[in-house]
């Protein structure tokens, strides 16, 4: 059987599945790969209370744990993997080091489209405004 | 075929045992241990006695009220709205089960201080329905504002109107430049109260306001027996905040 008007209906599918297909391929082409955001570092402190990769992946986990266990279990010193001692205090100990929320928690939060409700009650380093 | 069975039970068995094991396993990833601060105090049972012959005035227990106020970022509100962790009343509204017609003059024309009384049986804690005020094992009655709802069912099962609800943004009704940064602020929509300074017993000081007080308020250990606390409770004649609501107070009045 003869095919009727076989050239506009194949013409019309590949401009549809071109069309379709348009976001991914222009993705790729237009989009840049994704960089991780530069944070800065606390100057002057080469360590945080666990490895860089701990951080990075569980911090949290851990302020998650830190809460239950300063507010709920009364235990606020915190030994961490090597030993050291930390007062458990997201306020106290961890934005005394990280003294500045917008060139640290910031930058990966707003990269990563999370808004931790962490500040509406505590107390950034910089004071509130 | 029979072996083979054998051998796949056992597989199973192990793979079981192993997944029972496991969330643990990885969960103490970060699980390092915790313990109590070297310095804090401890007791079996936090109690306090405010001695109402030294402390009666409104503007003295204002100025405790003050450094509370100020060190736990208690937003000022006029009115309705208003939050509060210690304030003042007189003696018919703090002791109203206690009052009689003939009772001396000078009794009723003082100020009491008044706060979360820490109670051993709290009704706060028995209706709360999401554990956000709960009570710790040294009887300090806390709260975690992280999972309070704001349904306020607390408010309504509190006797002593201890508690406040944070109406509006809290942080709106603070002087920002003089924010205690050691302390967080609270969010729009939980519901607040004294916390008997937890913070401060953490690092072995006493609470504010009792550090504030000039001796005229006591806190102690009320399970020792021989804590400064029991040694007053002994030789002092003291009463509690309504009685008859059965939640038994561990803030005690010297009359
Ligand atoms: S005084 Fe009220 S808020 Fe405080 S523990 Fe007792 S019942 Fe709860
Ligand atoms: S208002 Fe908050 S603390 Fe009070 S009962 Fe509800 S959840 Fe619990």
């Amino acid at each position: 059987m003869k095919m009727q008007n076989g050239f506009p209906i194949v013409a019309g599918l590949v401009i549809f599945i071109g069309l379709l297909c348009a976001p991914f391929v222009m993705g790729k082409v237009v989009t840049h790969e994704y960089k991780a955001p530069e944070i800065k570092m606390p100057v002057g402190e080469k360590e945080c209370i666990e490895s860089k990769e701990f951080m990075r992946e569980q911090h949290m986990q851990l302020l998650n744990q830190w809460r239950d266990w300063a507010l709920r279990d009364g235990k606020r010193t915190y030994t961490n993997h090597a030993g050291k001692e930390f007062t458990i205090s997201l306020q106290n100990t961890c934005m005394k080091c990280h003294n500045n929320k917008a060139d640290f928690c910031d930058k990966c939060h707003t990269d990563a489209g999370v808004s931790p409700y962490c500040w509406d009650c505590h107390v950034q380093p910089e004071g509130l405004k | 075929m029979k072996k083979n069975r054998r051998a796949f039970i056992k597989l199973a068995a192990l793979a079981a045992a192993g997944l029972a094991v496991a969330p643990k396993a990885m969960a103490s990833g970060s699980a390092a241990p915790v313990k109590v601060n070297a310095t804090a105090v401890h007791a079996e049972h936090w109690a306090m006695v405010i001695d109402t012959t030294k402390l009666h005035t409104e503007e003295e227990i204002g100025k405790l009220a003050k450094i509370c106020h100020s060190i736990h970022n208690v937003p000022s509100i006029e009115g309705k709205q208003e939050v509060k962790w210690l304030w003042s009343d007189e003696y018919g509204h703090t002791f109203p089960e206690q009052e009689n017609p003939h009772l001396a003059e000078e009794v009723h024309h003082r100020a009491y201080a008044l706060l979360c009384n820490h109670c051993e049986q709290p009704s706060c804690v028995r209706v709360c329905p999401t554990k956000a005020t709960f009570k710790r094992p040294d009887g300090i009655v806390a709260m975690d504002y992280h999972r309070c709802i704001g349904c306020r069912y607390c408010m309504a099962a509190c006797p002593y109107g201890s508690r406040s609800f944070n109406w509006g943004e809290p942080r709106k009704n603070l002087d920002l430049s003089k924010l205690n940064p050691e302390f967080p602020t609270r969010m729009r929509g939980v519901v607040e109260k004294c916390n008997f300074c937890v913070e401060r017993l953490a690092v072995g000081k006493e609470p504010a306001c009792v550090e504030a007080s000039h001796g005229a308020i006591v806190f102690g250990d009320l399970s020792n027996p021989d804590s400064e606390i029991r040694k007053v409770l002994r030789e002092k004649f003291t009463i509690r905040r309504k009685p008859s609501a059965g939640t038994e107070p561990s803030v005690y009045y010297i009359i």
